[in-house]
C-alpha cells in the first residue's frame, strides 16, 4: 500500500517536471519574440537554434540580431535569475524550517543589494584595484559577499538552543532589511548621476541590462547553486524533522548548514548583482510547489527552479509589455503579485493557529 | 558489546545536573529509567543521543570510544525517539517514516517494504497518506517511532543496535502505551539493547528487566524490577506514600499510591 502511494506521488511529479519544461520552452520562445518589434513564434525558435549553431530555417537578419543580441540574452538572464531565487528560498524555508523565510524578507537580499550598491558607488574610487582586477564579478564578489553575512546574522539572531523562532527571524529581517535601506540611502546620496540611474534601476529589479557578459557571469555561479542545493535534498529533508533528529539520522548538522547557507548567498548574491531587488519568488514560488507536490526536497528543489524561471519569464514579459515602448522594473511586478500572496499565507496561519 | 556512559557529570550553568552517573545496556535488554521531573533522565538520554558535548565523563557505544564513530554508524546503531518532534511541513506519514531510512543505502524497494512493515507494527498503517502535521498527538508519537524503528529495523554491519526512548508513552492511551512498550520490548527480544524513560512505575515493572532510578542528578538505585520498586525508595525519592503489593496475576510488584 505504501509503495502505491509513493509511486502515485513520483507519477504527479514525473508529469509536473515534464509540463514545466515543456511550458517554460514555450514562454522562453514567447519572450524572445514579445517586445516593440514582434517576432512569430517560429522565427523566435530557428533563431534561437541558430544562435546556438544550428541553423534550420533563414531568419531575417534583423530579427536575428534582436533575439541575439538582446532578447536572448535576457531571456536567459531571467531563467537563470528566477531559478535561483527561488532555489534559494527554498533551500532557506527548509533549513529555517519555516515557509515563511524569504531571501527578501529575511533581509538577504537587503545585505546583498547594501554591498552591491557600495561596490558602485565607492569600487571606482575607494576599491580601484579590486574593482578592476574582478570586472563583471565586482558586483557578483560584492553582492555574494552581502548575502553570506546577512544569512549568518539572521541565523545567529534566530537561533537559540531551542530551534529557530519564526518572529525572531522575521524581525531581524526587517531590522536589517532598514538598515540596509538606509545604507542604500547614504551611498544614493553619495552617488553621482550616471551611479544614480543604476541605483535605481537596482533597487526595483531589472532584467534589462542583460548582456552575454552579464548572462555568463552569472550564469557560472548560479550553476553551481543549482546544482549544489539539490545535492543536499535529503539532508534538508531530515532537517525538517528538526536538528537533533536528523543528527541522530546521521546528518552532519553543521557541515550541511554550512554548505546551504553558501550556496543560497552565492545564487541570492549573483541574482541581485545582475538584476537587482525581485522580490517574493522565493516565497511564492516553493510555496505553490509544495501544494502540488509536497515537501520532499528532492521534488521541490528541482520543480522550483523551472517553476521560478517560468514566473520570472511570464513578469519580464509583462513588464516589458504593460506600458509599452516604456518598461515597468520587473520587481514591481513581483511585488505586486507576491505581497497580497504573502499576506494571504499570513491571514492563513493566523486562523490555523487560532 | 554494549552502550555506556560511564561517569557522567553535566552542569547547566551552575546547577548541577548530572553527577557521577554511570549506566551500561546491553544488547537484548529493556531498562526502564525512572525517577522525578528534574532527576536528569533526559539530560542523560541527550548525553547519550550525542546532543550535548560538554559533559565530563565517557562514553563508549559496542566497545568504541562514541566519538571514534562515523555520524552515519551511530545512525545505524542507536535510533533516538524524542517526546516531541517539531516537524510543520506536510510530509505524508509513510514519508516521514521513510526518513528513517536515510542513513542506510539499502535499496528503494527494500526501504518501502521496511517502512511498510513498521507502520503496521505501530498500528498506523491506515494513515499512510494523512499529512503528518495534522495526526493528534498520539498519531504522531506512533509516527515518530515508526520512523525511530525504520531507522534500527535489521542488524547493522556497524554493531549491536540500541533504541533511546525519551517518555515513549506520555502522549498515548492505555491500549497504545502497551503497545509501543510491547514493540519495544519485542525489538529488544531481537537483540537491540532499549533505554525507556518512563513516568508509570507500573508499566515500567510490566515491561522492563532492569531498572535505574534517578534522583537529583545522581543514580539512586540500579537493578531488578523487585529489587528497585521497594517502598521506602520510592517515598523518599518522589514524597509520596505507597505501597507495593505482588500483581494478582503476573509476578511483579504492583505500586499503589495510599
Amino acid at each position: 500500500m505504501t509503495g502505491m502511494v509513493l509511486t502515485a506521488r513520483e507519477r504527479r511529479v514525473k508529469w509536473s517536471l515534464l509540463s514545466l519544461v515543456a511550458a517554460l520552452t514555450l514562454s522562453m520562445l514567447l519572450s524572445v519574440g514579445v517586445g516593440p518589434m514582434s517576432i512569430s513564434m517560429a522565427h523566435s525558435y530557428y533563431a534561437v537554434l541558430a544562435s546556438i549553431g544550428v541553423v534550420v530555417a533563414e531568419v531575417p537578419a534583423h530579427m536575428q540580431l534582436v533575439i541575439e543580441s538582446i532578447r536572448l540574452p535576457r531571456t536567459v538572464l531571467g531563467m537563470f535569475v528566477g531559478a535561483a531565487l527561488a532555489v534559494c528560498g527554498a533551500a532557506m524555508q527548509g533549513l529555517f524550517r519555516n515557509p515563511l523565510a524569504d531571501p527578501g524578507l529575511i533581509g538577504v537580499t537587503g545585505g546583498a543589494s547594501l554591498a552591491a550598491v557600495a561596490m558602485i558607488v565607492l569600487g571606482g574610487s575607494y576599491f580601484t584595484a579590486l574593482y578592476q582586477w574582478l570586472g563583471p564579478y565586482a558586483l557578483m564578489a560584492a553582492a555574494f559577499a552581502g548575502a553570506f553575512l546577512t544569512t549568518l546574522i539572521v541565523a545567529r539572531i534566530a537561533t537559540t538552543r531551542y530551534g529557530t523562532s519564526i518572529t525572531t527571524m522575521l524581525l531581524a529581517g526587517i531590522a536589517i532589511g532598514i538598515v540596509t535601506g538606509a545604507g542604500v540611502g547614504i551611498m544614493t546620496y553619495m552617488a553621482d548621476d550616471a551611479q544614480l540611474r543604476t541605483l535605481t534601476f537596482w533597487s526595483m529589479g531589472s532584467l534589462g541590462g542583460a548582456t552575454w557578459e552579464t548572462v555568463i557571469a552569472a550564469g557560472l555561479l548560479i550553476t553551481l547553486t543549482l546544482v549544489g542545493l539539490p545535492l543536499q535534498a535529503k539532508n534538508l529533508n531530515a532537517l525538517l524533522l528538526g536538528e537533533s533528529e536528523a543528527r541522530h539520522l546521521g546528518v552532519r548538522i553543521e557541515a550541511v548548514k554550512k554548505r546551504i547557507i553558501l550556496l543560497t548567498a552565492l545564487g541570492v548574491g549573483a541574482s541581485v548583482a545582475v538584476s537587482g531587488m525581485i522580490g517574493f519568488v522565493g516565497l511564492i514560488v516553493p510555496h505553490i510547489v509544495r501544494l502540488t507536490l509536497g515537501p520532499d526536497h528532492r521534488y521541490l528543489l528541482p520543480a522550483s527552479a523551472l517553476l521560478g524561471a517560468l514566473f520570472l519569464l511570464c513578469a519580464d514579459m509583462l513588464a516589458r509589455t504593460l506600458i509599452a515602448p516604456a518598461e515597468l522594473p520587473i520587481g514591481l511586478i513581483t511585488t505586486i503579485i507576491g505581497g497580497p500572496f504573502f499576506i494571504g499565507m499570513v491571514i492563513y496561519r493566523a486562523r490555523k493557529l487560532g | 558489546m554494549s552502550f555506556c556512559a560511564s561517569h557522567i557529570c553535566f552542569q547547566a550553568g551552575e546547577k548541577t545536573i548530572l553527577d557521577d552517573v554511570s549506566v551500561q545496556i546491553q544488547p537484548g535488554e529493556m531498562v526502564a529509567v525512572l525517577g522525578p521531573n528534574g532527576a536528569g533522565k533526559s539530560s542523560l538520554l541527550k548525553i547519550m543521543a550525542g546532543e550535548q558535548r560538554f559533559f565530563s565523563g565517557q562514553l563508549y557505544l559496542n566497545g568504541r570510544s562514541y566519538a571514534d564513530w562515523s555520524a552515519n554508524d551511530i545512525a545505524r546503531m542507536v535510533g533516538i525517539l524524542p517526546q516531541s518532534s517539531e516537524l510543520v511541513f506536510p510530509f505524508s506519514v509513510a514519508e516521514v517514516v521513510m526518513l528513517g531510512r536515510l542513513p542506510h543505502s539499502s535499496g528503494r524497494v527494500k526501504d518501502r517494504e521496511i517502512v511498510t512493515q513498521a507502520l503496521q507494527l505501530l498500528d498506523v498503517s491506515h494513515l499512510s497518506e494523512a499529512l503528518y502535521p495534522a495526526l493528534s498527538g498520539g498519531e504522531k508519537q506512533r509516527v515518530q517511532l515508526a520512523r525511530v524503528l525504520a531507522q534500527i529495523w535489521e542488524p547493522s554491519s556497524a554493531g549491536d543496535r540500541f533504541l533511546l526512548l525519551d517518555e515513549p508513552t506520555s502522549a498515548l492511551d492505555l491500549s497504545h502505551q502497551h503497545q509501543t512498550l510491547e514493540v519495544a520490548r519485542d525489538l529488544s527480544r531481537q537483540g537491540a539493547g532499549v533505554m525507556a524513560i518512563l513516568h508509570d512505575l507500573n508499566l515500567a515493572a510490566q515491561y522492563a528487566d532492569r531498572i535505574i532510578l534517578l534522583g537529583n542528578g545522581r543514580l539512586v538505585s540500579e537493578g531488578a524490577v523487585d529489587q528497585v520498586l521497594v517502598p521506602e525508595q520510592i517515598r523518599a525519592l518522589y514524597d509520596i506514600d505507597v505501597t507495593v503489593m505482588r500483581h494478582p496475576r503476573e509476578n511483579r510488584p504492583l505500586v499503589v499510591t495510599l
